[in-house]
């Protein structure tokens, strides 16, 4: 009996049943297909648990919405507090927390000016196209083939046409994908002097986190600078520490005109979502401030509880902990390596973001799954199979760092013998 | 759902700290013994260096002790530590072919020190090297009165554990101490032992917590003068000891029991060291400011203070060379304060017929001041030392020397950090030493077999130093694919 009080489930049979029903049929079978039958249950840190009580170490995190852990004590506190004296308060007006976070958020990142907030990523991404094309006033955006940034009406634009062809809202004319790591693509789509933004992941999630190659993103912001268009970060996924600085690109030495960042900056409790401008691109708020509006982007209950993951995120001990982090899973993949040469090739790693190479074409599709009978949640990357998404989260401790790699060892065969079930084309 | 207590995550600032103190256990506990030494090595140096500007700092912020004497057990407490255990091994392999066993050894891993507002950083530095030698991470947790000089001192050492090689977080401080905060670090299973000294409200707390735990325990020491000791060398010594810092190691003598036959010589003899023997009216007065009437010691106005500043409080005119007060009393139970621990320049003086009252003196102490684990012995009659030692539930009994020298350093080698034994619930009996900080994995070999040549050149440790602190994050641009990669369609995002 899963009983919650407000409802309740015979069993979680059920509850997979309904699911199909009244949510989402394909969502759910396809989990169902793969072999993954998660229905979340407890939570706590990163540790997840199925209804039925079975036990995995998160190491998806939701691309960061987890990064501070599940459930996190501290934020939930801070939780707490935030509605001892707000609520999602009123978009028209000033607010000591939309305000304080927005303060706290220019404080982190160099030449920003303005942080306009949003309830998601995807609608931070729009906010920034549409102050690209107002500060450029030219219309077309060019990202990255197999780039990422949401499902909204201009975000989902610039990503993979699986997701925006099924809905009639790929634009070829006004969006254009040039190939990740490729300068001269880049140039080519530049300068004709008609795009108003080039936006990037500062490295590419869903497509398995390639790493930019030396120089790219500073050639790419070098572009854009010659061609006059807006370079935008999405630091949905390599912001918050994850890559050892506050915000991904940071730690590439490179600085954008503005970027978006979500997921992570709710601590996994109250969605919220900002994107981040320089003086330039925040332009419109001066002609007309109310030209983009959200009622739910920038609830005061999320933003008392961002300003506090960004106060965990300073601290020098969670610094430390991202450093420990990836210098373990950096010589604990080395040697898984050299064990299963036949299995895992390689690691992508820039701190606690780590795609995990493996040798067959779906490689990841059966680690994900070889992983899940093992208790650890990991998932492979939509965009190239071969990689599996490996991120553990900023808090993460050594005992649980050393259990994943105990558990990941521990998988290797069964994930050898779905691969080879799979077989090759 | 369970909650697995070894995989809670740092979960406020505190949490990170021991976060941090774990994955920096985790990385010491891999290094080799010469990297170890070195980095021993170099935060007692750290300590050493600065023993002069922690020692002013010190007795400015607690306004306890003398900065002349805190100095020195700094630097006895710091070089001194490791000098004395540098030739030790607490690495290992260690062979023992006897009895056929190689060891390795178990750091403990997250140490957490509660260090005291008297003598707070020969304390702390006391207890970080001896952390250092036996690889373990430490977390202080200074005193609040000493929470200035001990942060700075804590971050010092810090420094330079770092500059020698020390992965990252193995020292750390806690910036804001208070008691309710130890205590609620203490019962965190991310501590593994915590090295406890200070008042009688922490040690309780430490050995109570859940976890284990070594204390510090009280002083309060008896010192039984014989007949047979050179008297006018007794009373020197004890002199010489009980005004060194103004008294305040727990370590130091507390009540003279005096053999009958050299009672009045012994007197004679502490007031030619400028000790001043009190009359009982003055005993009396001193009673009067020394205690409230819940028998809690001034701490303010006498803690640590020197002796012609008691005497003012009590009203006593003395000379200004005034070493130490001697209170003589007729009975040492535990309606008699004065023979309590007194962490001040004074001792109590009681006359004893034979040894055996003398014993039965020093175990009359503990019924109002709980069990102690110092006492001394001044004189050449060994049935009578022995008699005496037997009797006093003390664990260290010192013979003709002076105490607080004696555990500080110069004499029977440094200790900062001892206890009182099962007796006075606590793991720690005696001194604090670096073999408490460690467990040793046993090798054990069949008792007649032939042990390997080669396990002497084992050395299971990294050699490869461990990355700074501050070295670059981790990137790799991973493998190019063998053959071409596939898009892929499907899959969620």
């Amino acid at each position: 009996m899963l009983d919650y009080g407000l409802f309740s489930y015979a069993s979680k049979q059920e509850v997979l049943e309904k699911s199909i029903r009244y949510w989402n049929p394909g969502k759910t079978k396809f989990w169902l297909d793969s072999g993954v039958d998660l229905v979340m249950g407890a939570r706590e840190g990163y540790v997840i648990h199925d209804v039925d009580g079975r036990r995995l170490i998160d190491l998806h995190i939701n691309g960061g919405t987890f990064n501070l852990g599940h459930r996190n004590a501290e934020l939930i506190e801070t939780l707490r507090t935030a509605l001892d004296y707000f609520d999602i308060g009123n978009h028209w007006f000033p607010s000591v927390a939309r305000t304080a976070l927005a303060e706290a958020l220019v404080a982190t990142a160099p030449g920003m000016r303005y942080a306009v907030f949003a309830p998601g990523g995807a609608e931070a991404a729009d906010v920034a196209l549409k102050s690209a094309r107002y500060a450029t006033k030219r219309r077309k955006i060019v990202s990255i083939i197999n780039g990422y940034h949401g499902h909204a009406g201009l975000s989902v634009a610039t990503g993979d046409e699986r997701f925006s062809k099924i809905f009639l809202s790929d634009r070829p004319d006004e969006f254009i994908h040039v190939p990740f790591n490729d300068l001269d693509a880049m140039e080519a789509a530049l300068k004709g002097r008609d795009v108003a933004g080039a936006i990037l992941e500062t490295i590419p999630a869903t497509y398995g986190f390639p790493m930019p190659a030396p120089g790219y993103l500073q050639g790419v912001k070098a572009l854009c600078e010659k061609y006059g268009t807006l370079y935008i970060a999405d630091e949905v996924q390599t912001g918050f520490m994850r890559c050892g600085e506050m915000w991904g690109w940071q730690s590439f030495g490179v600085e954008p005109d503005l970027f978006i960042a979500a997921k992570g900056l709710s601590g996994g409790l109250y969605p919220i979502a900002v994107c981040m401008l320089s003086e330039r691109a925040g332009g419109w708020m001066n002609e007309d401030g109310a030209a983009h509006i959200s009622t739910t982007g920038g609830g005061e209950v999320g933003c008392f509880v961002a300003v506090k993951v960004l106060q965990i995120l300073e601290r020098p001990e969670t610094r430390a902990n991202v450093r420990a982090v990836s210098e373990f899973f950096a010589e604990g993949f080395s040697e898984l390596i050299r064990r299963h040469p036949d299995v895992i090739v390689g690691l992508r790693q820039r701190g606690t973001v780590m795609g995990v190479e493996f040798d067959h074409p779906e490689g990841a599709v059966a680690a994900s799954r070889g992983l899940y009978e093992t208790g650890v949640w990991a998932i492979f990357s939509s965009l190239d199979k071969r990689v599996l998404q490996f991120k553990p989260g900023a808090l993460m401790s050594r005992a649980l760092c050393e259990e994943v790699l105990d558990r990941f060892d521990t998988a290797m065969p069964r994930v050898r013998a779905l691969t080879a079930a799979i077989g090759r084309d | 759902m369970r909650l697995e207590p070894d995989l809670r995550f740092g979960n406020d600032a505190i949490g990170a700290m021991l976060e941090r103190a774990r994955w920096g256990a985790g990385a010491f506990a891999d290094l080799d013994r010469e990297t170890t030494h070195r980095i021993a090595k170099a935060v007692a140096d750290a300590g050493h260096a600065a023993a002069q500007r922690h020692a002013e700092w010190a007795v400015r912020e607690t306004g306890f002790g003398v900065v002349e004497h805190e100095r020195l057990m700094q630097e006895e407490c710091s070089r001194g530590v490791f000098e004395a255990s540098a030739g030790q091994d607490f690495v290992g392999p260690v062979t023992d072919e006897d009895h056929k066993v190689v060891r390795l050894a178990r750091p403990a891993g997250v140490i957490l020190a509660l260090t005291p507002s008297t003598s707070p950083i020969a304390t702390l530095c006391f207890k970080t090297v001896l952390a250092m030698l036996t690889r373990n991470a430490i977390v202080l947790s200074p005193h609040p009165r000493a929470k200035g000089c001990s942060t700075d001192a804590a971050e010092a050492l810090a420094q330079a554990a770092r500059a020698a090689g020390a992965p990252d977080g193995v020292i750390q401080v806690l910036r804001e101490p208070s008691l309710p905060l130890a205590e609620r670090i203490m019962g965190d299973p991310r501590v593994d032992l915590i090295v406890a000294t200070g008042g009688a409200a922490i040690v309780a707390a430490a050995c109570g917590s859940g976890r284990p735990a070594l204390a510090g325990g009280p002083g309060n020491a008896p010192v039984f003068v014989h007949s047979s000791a050179d008297v006018a060398a007794a009373a020197k010594r004890i002199v010489a000891s009980k005004s060194f810092d103004n008294s305040i190691l727990s370590t130091t003598e507390s009540v003279i029991l005096a053999h009958a036959p050299i009672a009045e010589r012994l007197l004679a003899a502490l007031k030619a060291e400028q000790a001043h023997v009190c009359t009982d009216q003055e005993t009396a007065k001193l009673r009067a400011v020394l205690w409230d009437a819940e028998g809690g010691f001034n701490v303010e106005g006498a803690l640590g203070k020197d002796a012609v500043t008691i005497g003012q409080l009590a009203g006593l005119a003395l000379p200004a060379e005034t070493r130490v007060l001697v209170a003589p009393v007729e009975r040492v139970h535990p309606e008699e304060a004065f023979a309590r621990e007194k962490l001040a320049p004074v001792l109590g003086f009681l006359r004893v017929a034979d040894a055996a009252q003398a014993g039965a003196a020093a175990r009359a102490m503990t019924r109002a001041g709980g069990r102690y684990h110092s006492a001394a012995f001044h004189g050449e009659d060994t049935a009578a030392l022995v008699a005496f030692a037997r009797a006093t539930p003390a664990l260290r009994v010192a013979v003709n020397a002076p105490l607080a020298q004696g555990v500080a350093g110069c004499a029977t080698g440094p200790a900062m950090t001892v206890g009182a034994g099962f007796a006075g619930s606590s793991a720690l009996g005696g001194s604090l030493r670096p073999e408490h900080l460690v467990n040793w994995t046993e090798i054990a070999f069949a008792a007649k077999a032939r042990m390997p040549a080669e396990v002497d050149d084992a050395r299971p440790w990294r050699v490869a130093p461990v990355p700074p602190a501050d070295a670059p994050i981790p990137y790799s641009q991973g493998n190019p694919p063998r053959g071409v990669r596939t898009p892929a369609t499907g899959g969620q995002g």
